[in-house]
């Protein structure tokens, strides 16, 4: 199924006002309902290398996996172990492929990079993610981080030690505890959502989340979510004008209509004259 | 690395680095910082360091702990905060967070908790953030070549002035003005605020003060134009409609437009003026 029509998505990535390279790599592709975004980390281009070979392999994989298993001929339930089970599997390879290339080149050694996906299909979205990039959803005019941190901070909000507020001023923001790439095997985290019309997906790295407040990006996605580029650039614009410290990496994808699964015979011969 | 100062008197006593997880302060002599005075308790607060944040805890003493004159049972630690334990005085200093030692390189690493239960590896370390605030205990990770696993060097601070900044309003010629609108008690820098008044139609008179950093003027699905607050001034987008707001009697493009003192906006057949007031 085409998921064109039901999505419409924006992006924007740019390397900021203090880093000279841009580790983050993107790529959405509204046909098959997928969006990736990765932070690469390590020294000197290590770090694009891995997000960027995140990006492409699993944007290459799912591409090729997504119109061949037909997640719709199956039940709900059934159809979501296998969404979830396609993201564990392109996960769980590039996290082996970008392992072995540090492992076998001495200039990558120890790269790495953090990851979210977010797979849409049947009025649904699979987010799979890995470290502290973000996926934020915007639903009745409110922004609501829908995935959790893999990171030092988040654990230490989690236990009670800090408070939101205090978690700005802390000096180890740069903290993750989950990365792809680094080790031989990778968990990733993998949820199912509900996707409504009307509702605006973010994915964002932390140049973003950082930088710019959560009630500033929920401002700016409510005055332009009519203009997804516009928004989208804007949400850069505003983590350059508060410093830019980091590379700013976002994708918006708003749900235009419903996308439910066409499971009859008739349907799947129709869409092949859409 | 986060230090110490022990002052009485204002005289310096004694400097500590906060090396350890864990760094003690009280009268009794196995404390890392002793402080061999009858208003001190044997046992009397504690300095727990995860990386590069200090948390200090009072541990119960009788005549408490003040941080900047407030007592506290459990306090964050911040650059320059001054503790006070009877009349003894702590400076705590953490260069890091002031953000001007340009050596000082933010590196991004990755903490890695053992996931199974099985035995640590040699050179495994755990991040054990437990919930019981004395226990927490964290140790950088390193990979088995004895290299640090991940490391993204961030330069300490934020660039002194935008290099877009070539067009200053009035309100942002002191340069960068706070941008974290957000940020609650911080007042901005700029003494003066854009306002839009209404000058037609049935709202002709109000005033608009331009206090967030978009404003949405228009009406949904009809015309639709964002002012946003940037360091360099005010600057007016169409978002979407087909007619474009119009700015001096010139239609805006597609590029974000600044506004300047009394600038004139028509939009969806409003007429309004931009203009610069001062902060009260």
């Amino acid at each position: 199924m085409n998921l064109a029509k039901a999505l419409e998505i924006a992006s924007a990535t740019h390397t900021g006002m203090v880093r000279s390279h841009n580790e983050d790599a993107i790529a959405a592709d509204g046909g098959v309902g997928l969006a990736v975004l990765a932070d690469g980390m390590g020294g000197y281009n290590a770090g694009e290398v891995a997000s960027g070979i995140a990006v492409a392999l699993i944007t290459s994989e799912m591409r090729q996996a997504i119109p061949k298993t037909n997640l719709h001929a199956l039940s709900q339930e059934e159809g979501d172990l296998q969404a979830v089970r396609m993201l564990k599997g392109v996960v769980t390879k590039t996290n082996t492929s970008i392992f072995e290339s540090a492992n076998s080149q001495p200039q990558y050694a120890g790269m790495g990079t953090t990851l979210v996906v977010a797979l849409f299909r049947d009025n649904r979205v699979s987010v799979a993610h890995i470290g502290d990039s973000r996926l934020y959803r915007m639903r009745n005019e409110r922004l609501d981080q829908v995935t959790r941190d893999h990171s030092l901070l988040q654990e230490q909000i989690d236990s009670g030690m800090l408070s939101k507020e205090a978690a700005r001023r802390s000096q180890n923001k740069n903290l993750v505890t989950r990365a792809l790439g680094i080790e031989p095997e990778v968990e990733p985290e993998i949820h199912t959502y509900d996707a409504q019309p009307g509702d605006i997906y973010l994915l964002c790295s932390d140049g973003l989340n950082d930088m710019v407040e959560d009630e500033d990006i929920e401002l700016t996605l409510n005055a332009m979510g009519s203009n997804l580029p516009l928004a989208a650039n804007q949400l850069v614009q505003m983590a350059n004008d508060n410093g830019g410290r980091d590379n700013i990496s976002v994708i918006l994808v708003k749900i235009v209509r419903d996308f439910p699964a066409t499971d009859t015979w008739l349907s799947r011969v129709l869409s092949w004259f859409k | 690395m986060a230090k110490l100062i022990l002052t009485l008197d204002g005289v310096v006593l004694k400097e500590f680095a906060l090396t350890k997880e864990r760094t003690t302060i009280g009268r009794k002599a196995h404390n890392d910082v002793q402080i061999d005075n009858l208003a001190v308790s044997g046992e009397h607060a504690a300095i727990v360091t995860i990386l590069n944040d200090s948390f200090l805890e009072d541990l119960g003493s009788t005549n408490g702990t003040l941080v900047n004159g407030q007592p506290i049972k459990k306090h964050f630690l911040q650059n320059g905060d001054l503790v006070e334990i009877g009349k003894y005085k702590v400076k705590y200093v953490n260069e890091q967070g002031a953000g001007t030692s340009a050596a000082d390189f933010e590196k991004t690493m990755v903490l890695r908790a053992p996931q199974r239960p099985a035995e640590p590896r040699v050179g495994d370390t755990q991040t054990g953030v437990k919930t019981d605030f004395r226990s927490t205990q964290v140790d950088t990770q390193f990979n088995n070549t004895g290299q640090q696993a991940i490391s993204r060097p961030i330069p300490p601070q934020a660039p002194t002035t935008p290099p877009m900044a070539t067009n200053p309003a009035p309100a942002a010629g002191a340069g960068p003005m706070t941008t974290l609108t957000t940020a609650p008690g911080v007042p901005p820098a700029a003494a003066m605020q854009g306002v839009i008044q209404i000058l037609s139609g049935p709202n002709a008179g109000r005033e608009l003060p331009l206090v967030k950093a978009l404003t949405t003027l228009g009406k949904p699905g009809v015309q639709v134009a964002v002012i946003t607050k940037r360091p360099q001034g005010y600057f007016i987008t169409h978002v979407e409609g087909a007619t474009v707001p119009v700015v001096n009697g010139q239609p805006l493009n597609a590029q974000a437009h600044i506004l300047n003192d009394h600038d004139i906006v028509e939009l969806a057949g409003v007429k309004m003026e931009f203009f610069y007031k001062p902060v009260a």
